[in-house]
């Protein structure tokens, strides 16, 4: 781009200000610190001019015009405050307020209302109306947010964002002039998935967020960052508390990763930290098989001799552990330090994969690339997964691509839709077969190399003309990337899967992504606690129990770290059943659910994500650390501390940790030193079995313990779309 | 002389055929364009020439307008006429559409042809239901007369026209709103910049035109640009239509060349109704100032005249009213209006005009209070010039002339909870 013609040199206030040809006026002034009332426009929404507060006095405009609408020419000059500036943005503020309820008092947004805080400024002490005010009935959008309607200015803020950002026009003007209603036109509850970012957008109370109205005053509550636990984006968020209780969460800004979005997931699952089955006391079995609180001291003492006492009957290879997929790095690392430091490999937080025999040779899956990078691509090719709903934000970023041309097309079970156009879509119950024939297009068509292991596989496909189009589009595409998501990834025959999305993206000169489950999968893996790597991918000497394999066999020892066997596990009743047969077993539970409650001999109360320092690697392969917000419920500890208590307990070595940055800088020192190998699919030897079936993937409002027991979130029209796929997987 | 632009065909039977239209030399205009491939920049050269100005009530040159437009820019361009005439007052496009349908069309062809667009569309206004059906009845003639679609006598020149019923909502009368619900989106003013010469109809280089300008084009391009200036003024040429209506005795439309003195026209509509004095004349639509009815003597029909008198010609909509007119009540009306049409997409119409109508309905109904006269005043003004689109203009413009000219049964009105003229209509 030429630079020197894009430069144009503008006076703001007679300030002489550099600006690119172009620029609104209004993101000028925002660059250089000078501030221009505004209520409807928004830097991630289009321009709409409707609010008129921004009008500013420009040399030789016959009147004041928009800043948000005005686009700066060289030699421009303007004023923000001068007399007649400040005239017409004083009206346009009456104009504002003759209408609105001025409730103030009672209004959740007080001290956080763009309104209230430029009525202060613009506004008069004594109105000059004194018709009736408008009253507009109050809309039902659902358990999520509420609404005062009263209230809103008709900024269509919340009408640009579900058009324009969630993809989903739910939200309209409807009538004219003063009876002009911002709402559904039909009553209905929203659906998308990003809805909660309106209440964020919303510059007065029109838009509120339910669970937390009339709860607190914006001015009490103490705001703590922090990092989104229910997928891989690692959403930055700001946890909101009140006398050691998180009243609400709401988006923190990072360019990088979420933008200035969070997923209803990232906003309301913290509703459900007080549920009812909470677990806030350790408890060791009787010997009447019934469960009684203890003391931590007797409890860990109780834990770690179970634990020994397997170990030295059975040898460490007979205890195995499973954690959530969103456990925090250092609490990865902390269990398979401690169980390695017993005798076991048998560490995995894959609850819901069932192939792992590519295991060792599917090195750190992760994006391969970042998140921002996702929207300058000309071409994705998504691969079993219902990115919309797995990845809400990565899924944005995705949108945005298409949106300004990228080619994205999908292998896909049946009935999966997204809220952006498609190229090209391969639909299948059979994903092996797709990729086969999009690989053997590629081949044909000259791209190919060594296809080792699948050249058999390839050579048979059946090349069908969706299955070239995608093949073309990902060749054609100058940046391109081939995302593998959930469904592919928990497919019985995922190695093969991995191999052919990983050979479709080489031949192509596309990225490889693979996006794998929880908040921090990539940092479980990193930090070793799977059974065929240690920490760093370092080698170990024997392969312990993947989470299928421990589901067979029921290891007699048992250590369980956040896991609800039932709703987590791919194998779901099976891997109860496994629990059940285990001699001993040790949760960590945060919440008490029945296989827990009636199976293990001893329950360590786990604190919640609010509650805990640690760090999650996001699926771009950044590290993200966080301190707890609020102290943990009842007496439930962060995990990492039970861990290091434990493996002091244990007579093992090198648990003597100060804090959790001690955990966290001795973990991240073995990763930054080690040699990240890339996956080479060429490698590869004798993959040949074609059957494959999909499963579907989580429910959106399924994933993790937290969201399914948000109320709020359970009562949303997602939570009960049949989100699609077929079955087969039994 | 009158009646010689878009009126000249209406003493013929059943005008609106295709036959009585080409009995008058007709769609020769558009003929011999195609045939001498005449090249735009000669019409558009032409049309400057007439000095036409808009009709649609700014009054931008046509010709200027025209050659906006990126003509040789690849990709659609559309040619849009706006008979959406919806200001109060205004009812001559309605019987261009009755009485000379053809010549609209042609106009619109050579409009297309001038501007590279292939495709037009004719906005109706919803409630006019019979123009609009014989529009349609029209434009059927023309296509099987193959003077309308795919390579128009044998010219190579494509154009496909189609009109479009709106739903009654005068905002959409003004041109980006008619492109949205032309779209089937909300019928509410764009923004501008962008303009629609460069994005417009379906994000395509549009040109909107009134319908008394473009069914102006093919009597210009016959009788020449010169012909249509010498009618008129010299920036302003032609003869324009008037609408005429209120307390006279012979209400209706009335072409006569710019500049015609009020008072003739007056006299062309049988004067004011018999035993009443002249009062006041909002003399370009329900939006432009009104002007004193003695003040009104002395002024001509055009843009310069009236604009010395503070007010616009505007459409041409000439609102007459005598003495039995109490004013107070018809500024109350006309606050309604704009009230109600407001697209309530920007605030200062949005929530200005329901102040303008509470207001001055309760000063109608005697219920007014000593400030009123000036809140009225300030809270016009605070619209004007701070919306998206004109029509909050049109909102306060009338109220400011009003509390100007007649302040003082605005006055009575306060303190005596009852109207100053006795009014018996
Ligand atoms: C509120 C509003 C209503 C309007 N209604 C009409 C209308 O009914 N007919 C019309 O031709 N122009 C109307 N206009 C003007 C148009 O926006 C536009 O200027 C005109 O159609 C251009 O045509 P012209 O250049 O031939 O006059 C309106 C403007 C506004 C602001
Ligand atoms: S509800 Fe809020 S965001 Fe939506 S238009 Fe009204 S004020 Fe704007
Ligand atoms: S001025 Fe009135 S009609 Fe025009 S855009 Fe604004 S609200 Fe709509
Ligand atoms: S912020 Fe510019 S008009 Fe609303």
């Amino acid at each position: 781009m030429d630079t020197q013609k894009d430069q144009v040199t503008i006076e703001l206030n007679d300030t002489r200000l550099e600006a690119r040809q172009g620029q609104m006026l209004i993101e000028v002034a925002d660059a250089n610190g000078v501030s221009i009332p505004r209520f409807c426009y928004h830097k991630k929404l289009s321009v709409s001019a409707n609010c008129r507060m921004c009008l500013v006095e420009v040399e030789n405009a016959p009147k004041m015009l928009p800043a948000c609408a005005t686009p700066v020419t060289d030699g421009m000059k303007a004023w923000t405050k001068s007399p007649k500036a400040i005239a017409a943005q004083k009206s346009v503020m009456e104009f504002l307020l003759i209408n609105h309820p001025l409730d103030c008092p009672v209004c959740d947004q007080g001290g956080e209302c763009d309104l209230q805080e430029m009525a202060l400024g613009y506004g008069g002490d004594t109105s000059r109306y004194t018709e009736g005010k408008r009253i507009i009935k109050e809309k039902d959008y659902g358990s999520l947010v509420s609404t005062e309607m009263s209230r809103c200015i008709h900024c269509t803020r919340c009408v640009r964002f579900g058009v324009e950002i969630a993809g989903i026009p739910e939200i309209g003007g409807t009538g004219r002039g003063d009876h002009m209603q911002i709402g559904t036109y039909v009553q209905k509850a929203l659906s998308s998935e990003l809805s909660g970012n309106i209440i964020d957008l919303c510059p007065v109370g029109a838009l509120l967020s339910k669970p937390f109205l009339f709860s607190a005053r914006s001015w009490e509550l103490k705001s703590v960052p922090g990092v989104a636990p229910h997928d891989a984006v690692g959403s930055n968020i700001q946890i909101q508390t009140r006398n050691g209780k998180v009243m609400r969460v709401i988006p923190q800004e990072n360019e990088a990763v979420n933008e200035i979005w969070i997923s209803d997931r990232d906003r309301f699952s913290y509703l459900a930290l007080d549920s009812e089955d909470r677990v806030t006391q350790p408890m060791v079995r009787n010997s009447d098989g019934q469960l009684v609180e203890t003391d931590w001291q007797s409890a860990l003492e109780a834990a770690v001799n179970g634990m020994k006492m397997v170990a030295s009957t059975d040898g460490g290879g007979a205890l195995g552990a499973l954690a959530s997929p969103s456990s925090t790095t250092e609490e990865f690392y902390l269990l398979q330090k401690l169980m390695r430091g017993l005798g076991s490999n048998s560490v995995d937080h894959r609850l819901r994969q069932q192939d792992f025999s590519g295991q060792s040779d599917q090195i750190a899956p992760q994006l391969g690339t970042t998140l921002q990078q996702i929207e300058q691509q000309n071409a994705v090719l998504i691969v079993g997964s219902d990115i919309q709903r797995e990845q809400p934000l990565l899924s944005h970023r995705i949108r945005k691509a298409a949106l300004s041309g990228a080619a994205v097309s999908t292998v896909n079970p049946d009935g999966i839709e997204f809220n952006f156009p498609l190229s090209g879509e391969v639909v299948t119950d059979q994903l092996t077969p797709a990729l086969s024939a999009i690989a053997r297009a590629m081949v044909d068509m000259g791209m190919g190399g060594d296809l080792s292991g699948l050249s058999a596989l390839v050579a048979d496909a059946n090349v069908e003309p969706a299955h070239q189009a995608v093949a073309e589009s990902l060749i054609g595409g100058e940046k391109a990337m081939v995302l593998m998501g959930e469904i592919a990834y928990r497919d019985q025959n995922q190695a093969v899967i991995y191999a052919l999305t990983g050979a479709i993206a080489s031949m192509s000169g596309a990225t490889f992504s693979v996006l794998t489950e929880g908040a921090n999968a990539l940092g479980g893996l990193l930090a070793g606690a799977v059974p065929h790597r240690d920490t760093a991918d370092a080698t170990v000497d024997s392969v312990g129990m993947d989470v299928a394999s421990m589901v067979d066999m029921a290891p007699k020892g048992l250590l369980l770290m956040g896991i609800e066997a039932e709703s987590d596990l791919a194998a779901g009743p099976a891997a109860a059943d496994a629990i059940r047969k285990s001699e001993f077993v040790v949760s960590l539970s945060t919440f008490a659910d029945s296989v827990t409650m009636g199976k293990s001999d001893v329950i360590l109360p786990l604190a919640a994500f609010t509650e805990s320092s640690g760090t999650f690697v996001n699926a771009e392969g950044e590290w993200q650390s966080f301190g707890g917000a609020v102290a943990p419920k009842g007496e439930a500890r962060p995990g990492w501390k039970i861990l290091r208590v434990m493996g002091t307990m244990a007579n093992l070595d090198g648990f003597d940790y100060n804090s959790s940055e001690d955990v966290l800088s001795e973990v991240r020192g073995l990763c930054d030193q080690a040699e990240t190998e890339k996956w080479s699919w060429s490698a590869l030897s004798d993959l040949g079995d074609a059957s494959s079936c999909t499963v579907a993937s989580t429910p959106i409002y399924q994933v993790d313990s937290l969201v399914r027991r948000s109320e709020p979130l359970q009562q949303t029209p997602l939570a009960h779309a049949g989100q699609a796929t077929t079955g087969g997987a039994e | 002389m009158a009646n010689q632009v878009c009126f000249r065909n209406n003493h013929l039977e059943n005008s609106w055929t295709l036959a009585a239209y080409q009995s008058s030399g007709g769609y020769e205009a558009v003929k011999k364009i195609l045939s001498e491939k005449t090249s735009p920049e000669e019409l558009i050269d032409e049309i400057k020439l007439s000095a036409l100005r808009g009709r649609g009530g700014a009054g931008f040159p046509t010709g200027l307008k025209w050659s906006f437009m990126p003509r040789n820019a690849p990709g659609q361009k559309y040619i849009v006429c706006n008979s959406d005439e919806g200001e109060p007052g205004t009812c001559k496009d309605r019987d261009i559409l009755r009485y000379n349908p053809h010549q609209l069309i042609e106009g619109m062809l050579i409009a297309g042809y001038c501007i590279g667009a292939s495709a037009g569309y004719n906005y109706i206004r919803g409630e006019f239901w019979e123009p609009y059906s014989r529009f349609e009845v029209a434009l059927e003639e023309a296509r099987a007369a193959g003077l309308l679609g795919d390579n128009i006598l044998d010219s190579g020149f494509d154009f496909q026209l189609h009109s479009h019923l709106g739903a009654g909502a005068y905002v959409c009368g003004e041109e980006t709103a008619l492109l949205n619900s032309i779209e089937g989106k909300k019928g509410q003013p764009r923004f501008k910049p962008p303009f629609p010469a460069g994005f417009g109809l379906y994000g395509r280089p549009t040109t909107i035109n009134n319908t008394e300008s473009l069914a102006s084009i093919p009597v210009i391009l016959s009788k020449g640009g010169q012909w249509f200036l010498d009618q008129g003024l010299p920036n302003a040429g032609g003869e324009k239509l008037f609408s005429v209506s209120g307390h006279v005795n012979r209400p209706g439309n009335y072409e006569v060349p710019m500049g015609t003195p009020f008072s003739e026209l007056l006299e062309m509509a049988g004067g004011v109704r018999d035993g009443h004095q002249l009062k006041a004349v909002i003399p370009g639509g329900s939006s432009t100032p009104v002007v004193p009815g003695d003040q009104m003597m002395g002024i001509n029909m055009d843009y310069d005249s009236i604009a010395s008198a503070g007010s616009m010609l505007g459409a041409g909509s000439v609102i007459v009213m005598d003495e039995t007119t109490c004013m107070p009540r018809v500024l109350a009306r006309l606050a309604y209006f704009y009230y109600e049409e407001s697209c309530g997409q920007c605030t200062p119409c949005r929530e200005g005009t329901g102040w303008l109508s509470r207001v001055t309905q309760r000063i109608e109904d005697g219920n007014g209070a000593q400030a009123d006269i000036d809140l009225l005043d300030s809270v016009a003004g605070n619209i004007e010039g701070n919306t998206i689109c004109a029509l909050g203009d049109a909102a306060a413009m009338p109220v400011r002339s009003f509390l100007k000219h007649y302040r003082d049964e605005f006055q009575h009105h306060i303190d005596h909870k009852q109207c100053m003229v006795t009014s018996d209509w």
